[in-house]
């Protein structure tokens, strides 16, 4: 029998992880990314990685870590694989020390640890405020190297778009498409490893980089695999509002004393640094003193939300609120947040150091994902995820840098797990489904590009994004929620009247992206209806006319399943492993 | 009053072998708006400011935020990453081409991966035993994190290479930025075991003695790595080796 052949998806932290335990356990992998892998998105994580290493004598252990995780996450993660990645946390900031990542460092020379939303701990390591960029670039080198001794073979500049799958429901390859010469092709594996990341993309506007749009995740839903808690979307306090995304401005930034607060008068006119301290509104302190800046994403978003739309005290009337580090001195703000300062400066063209920062919520990250079993596999045998394309690890909301860590240890465990089934699998029958799957592409591909219509895809996307937007993140109520759903069935019909600007079969960008955006339309029904069905507040999921968290019907995870009829997707819910930390209330508030 | 607009023209071309043409476009101002927004703007609405019908814009584009390193191209004459340009800062028609150095793939799009290529050919990894747990890194001193970090910030969007007079077809020079990851490398504890095979690689066909000090890519580089600085440390480490290897026969 031939050595076992796996293909990992995504070449993000995740799916780098991925590749490496493959390589090194002799496996061999095609790795599919449709950007350079060194340019995908886990470049854009700013301020740091998790791991309960405890080098700041404060006591902190890998038990607190998983108990601040499972908290922050409001009790809907299960908890036996959360454990598993707060224990093998540590081990794994070693190991990206070891591959050369510049670590910010103590005067002693070792790990320099700052402090995160949603703990008391200093736990978070960091590379200035690149973090994500220098642990993709250890990964990127790592897999270089296995790609010079043969292990890797990569499929850079294509985009995966279906799995196949045989008669027994197995996972036997993919089909991709070649984003220059258009050809779409089949190629075989024995397993198959999703890491595409992020949906941000079905939001319009996000934190997301370009290729973050979910496509490939909901491709898979759309053969049979299960999303699950699609409605948890992580609205993150601290944006930049674009033209085209909102640029995120990092919690670090708070971690390293950053303050935010609104004038205390809505019609405030002195210039800023004449405002006393007593007309400074540091809401967050104020309200939650314990935490203060530091409060988990959801509720720093919420806070924000309420002092603007509630309260009024929006900077100048508008959505906006000052994130303010210019208290702190230029040397220390340079040597922990360059990065992300120039930025701000680049992107507003205002130096943070001198002028408080003008900040908003934007749309970043889900919580939901692919549903996997503890072994990180879907329910299509064969297929597995990892990274933020699947929703192991961060239950109702996710804490500030435990993506990066949750990254590699997914693509960690999901590595070695799919070899072993891949080498225990029988051999195909017939051709495995692959001459099907081809045919039912090149029908879609067909289809699209003879297309007779009226409608652009991008200005779908608009509409798309803005109704996701606005119903669908930080306040959620029902009657939004139908209107969001009735809106996108709008879409999917005007979607059968798009005609491409562009029908020709070279490095046809508009083709690619109609296709993903068909994509978009299917999975945002899955987020939608599943905040409509639940009724109830949690983490990040908070419709007001259920402000309660309601353990009895909702501690429970949402997993839907494509139908591909009008009514859209069907509904179950599972029970969260809960057997190492009772599920309590959660607040902030205490003093 | 009418609306503020914006002039662009863009250098499209259909692919590798098509001629090209520059087609102009006019869209309305929008604060804080950069070349990439336009671009996202005309692919929503692909209409010549003649009112021609036309193709979305082919290009390289991804975080939006100067950190993956993709969207490239040559503005107003200028070697820079068009996410980072704003329209407001500058001069109207912009002039939008791509890459002249690399591979045209279509409009705006081009092949870098020749980048990607040198790095494999000078080894830019630090070879770990294996992933498994062996314990803690080296111990790294703040001011050694602090002469790293900066060279670990390359984007590997290659505006370096296109800004320089020596890479071209008849040198092979390798580039700026490949040589700042031989430094980096060569500067780690454990990268530092590769660093003779990497001031080899430096010193043959294309290598660093190609370079003619024209300091045109730290000029150019979005992310100020120390290239310049680079290039003098490496030349000089590989000078060295070439008398070692000399002697050594």
């Amino acid at each position: 029998m031939a050595a076992p052949k796996i293909i990992v998806v995504g070449g993000g932290l995740a799916g780098l992880a991925a590749v490496i335990k493959i390589a090194e356990a002799g496996g061999s992998v095609d790795l599919f990314s449709i950007v350079p892998v060194k340019r995908s998105h886990s470049v854009c994580a700013q301020g740091g990685i998790n791991a309960a290493k405890d080098l700041k004598g404060e006591g902190d252990t890998t038990d607190k870590h998983f108990d601040d995780t499972i908290y922050g996450g409001d009790f809907l993660a299960n908890q036996t694989p959360v454990k598993a990645m707060c224990e093998a946390a540590p081990a794994i900031i070693d190991l990206l020390d070891r591959m050369g990542v510049p670590f910010n460092r103590t005067p002693e020379g070792l790990l320099d640890f700052r402090r995160f939303g949603g703990t008391l701990y200093q736990r978070t390591a960091f590379a200035g405020a690149t973090t994500g960029q220098q642990l993709l670039y250890a990964l990127d080198e790592q897999v270089r190297r296995y790609e010079a001794e043969g292990k890797v073979k990569k499929f850079e500049g294509w985009e995966f778009l279906s799995a196949v799958i045989d008669s027994k429901g197995q996972a036997r390859g993919i089909t991709a498409l070649d984003l220059r010469t258009m050809e779409l092709r089949s190629f075989s594996a024995d397993a198959i490893i999703l890491a595409t990341g992020g949906i941000g993309a079905i939001f319009g506007k996000s934190t997301n980089s370009v290729v973050c749009t979910g496509s490939a995740q909901s491709a898979l839903f759309q053969q049979g695999a299960y999303y699950a808690n699609g409605e948890f979307i992580q609205v993150h306090p601290t944006c930049i509002p674009g033209e085209d995304k909102l640029r995120l401005m990092s919690e670090s930034a708070r971690g390293e004393g950053g303050r935010v607060w609104v004038p205390r008068n809505a019609g405030e006119k002195r210039p800023i640094k004449q405002i006393p301290e007593s007309d400074r509104f540091y809401f967050l302190e104020e309200w939650y003193p314990k935490y203060g800046n530091l409060v988990p994403r959801d509720v720093a978003t919420r806070a924000i939300h309420k002092v603007v739309y509630e309260l009024g005290l929006g900077l100048d009337g508008q959505p906006m609120v000052y994130l303010d580090l210019t208290h702190i001195d230029r040397a220390t703000l340079n040597r922990k947040l360059e990065g992300i300062l120039e930025i701000y400066e680049k992107f507003v063209g205002d130096d943070p150091r001198d002028v408080p920062m003008k900040i908003f919520p934007g749309m970043h990250y889900t919580m939901g994902g692919m549903w996997v079993d503890f072994n990180q596999m879907t329910n299509i045998p064969g297929i597995f995820a990892a990274g933020e394309c699947e929703y192991q690890y961060h239950g109702a909301n996710r804490l500030g840098a435990n993506s990066l860590v949750s990254c590699i240890f997914g693509g960690f465990r999901s590595g070695p797990i799919a070899l072993a089934y891949a080498k225990s699998l029988a051999a195909a029958e017939g051709d495995g489904g692959h001459g099907a799957e081809l045919a039912r592409q090149a029908e879609m591909n067909k289809r699209l590009l003879n297309n007779e219509g009226t409608e652009n895809p991008f200005k779908l996307w608009r509409e798309l994004g803005a109704t996701m937007t606005e119903h669908a993140t930080v306040i959620r109520y029902n009657k939004g929620l139908k209107r969001a759903d009735e809106k996108i069935v709008e879409l999917l019909d005007r979607f059968q009247k798009v005609n491409l600007a562009d029908r020709t079969q070279w490095a046809n960008t508009s083709f690619a992206f109609a296709r993903q955006l068909y994509n978009m339309l299917e999975l945002s029904r899955a987020v939608v209806q599943g905040a409509l069905l639940r009724d109830e507040s949690r983490g990040a999921h908070y419709k007001p006319d259920f402000p309660e968290r309601n353990d009895e019907k909702f501690l429970k995870t949402t997993k839907a399943s494509f139908t591909g009829s009008i009514e859209g997707p069907r509904f179950e819910f599972e029970e969260v492993d809960t057997q190492f930390i009772k599920p309590r209330a959660r607040s902030y508030t205490a003093k | 009053m009418a609306n503020k607009t914006v002039a662009f023209e863009i250098k499209r071309q259909a692919s590798p072998n098509a001629p090209s043409v520059w087609e102009n476009f006019e869209l309305e101002w929008r604060p804080g708006m950069n070349v990439i927004s336009a671009m996202m703007e005309i692919a929503a609405n692909p209409v010549t400011a003649d009112g021609r019908g036309t193709t979305p814009i082919t290009y390289d584009s991804n975080c939006l935020e100067e950190i993956c390193g993709s969207c490239a191209m040559r503005i107003n004459g200028k070697a820079r990453m068009a996410c980072s340009a704003l329209v407001d800062n500058l001069e109207q028609p912009i002039k939008v081409e791509p890459l002249s150095k690399f591979p045209l793939v279509r409009d705006l799009q081009v092949d870098r991966s020749v980048l990607f290529e040198n790095l494999k050919a000078v080894k830019a990894w630090v070879p770990v035993d294996g992933t498994y747990a062996l314990g803690s890194g080296p111990r790294v001193f703040p001011q050694q994190q602090e002469a790293n970090y900066p060279l670990s910030n390359c984007i590997s969007c290659c505006c370096c290479m296109e800004v320089c007079p020596q890479f071209n077809d008849v040198t092979n020079f390798v580039g700026a930025a490949t040589i700042a990851q031989v430094k980096l490398f060569n500067n780690h504890p454990t990268g530092n075991v590769f660093k003779e095979d990497r001031l080899r690689a430096l010193a043959g066909d294309g290598g660093i003695q190609e370079c003619g000090f024209a300091q045109n890519c730290v000029e150019a580089c979005p992310k100020q790595l120390p290239l310049t600085e680079a290039i003098s440390d490496m030349s000089r480490d590989v000078l060295i080796q070439k008398a070692k290897d000399f002697l050594r026969g």
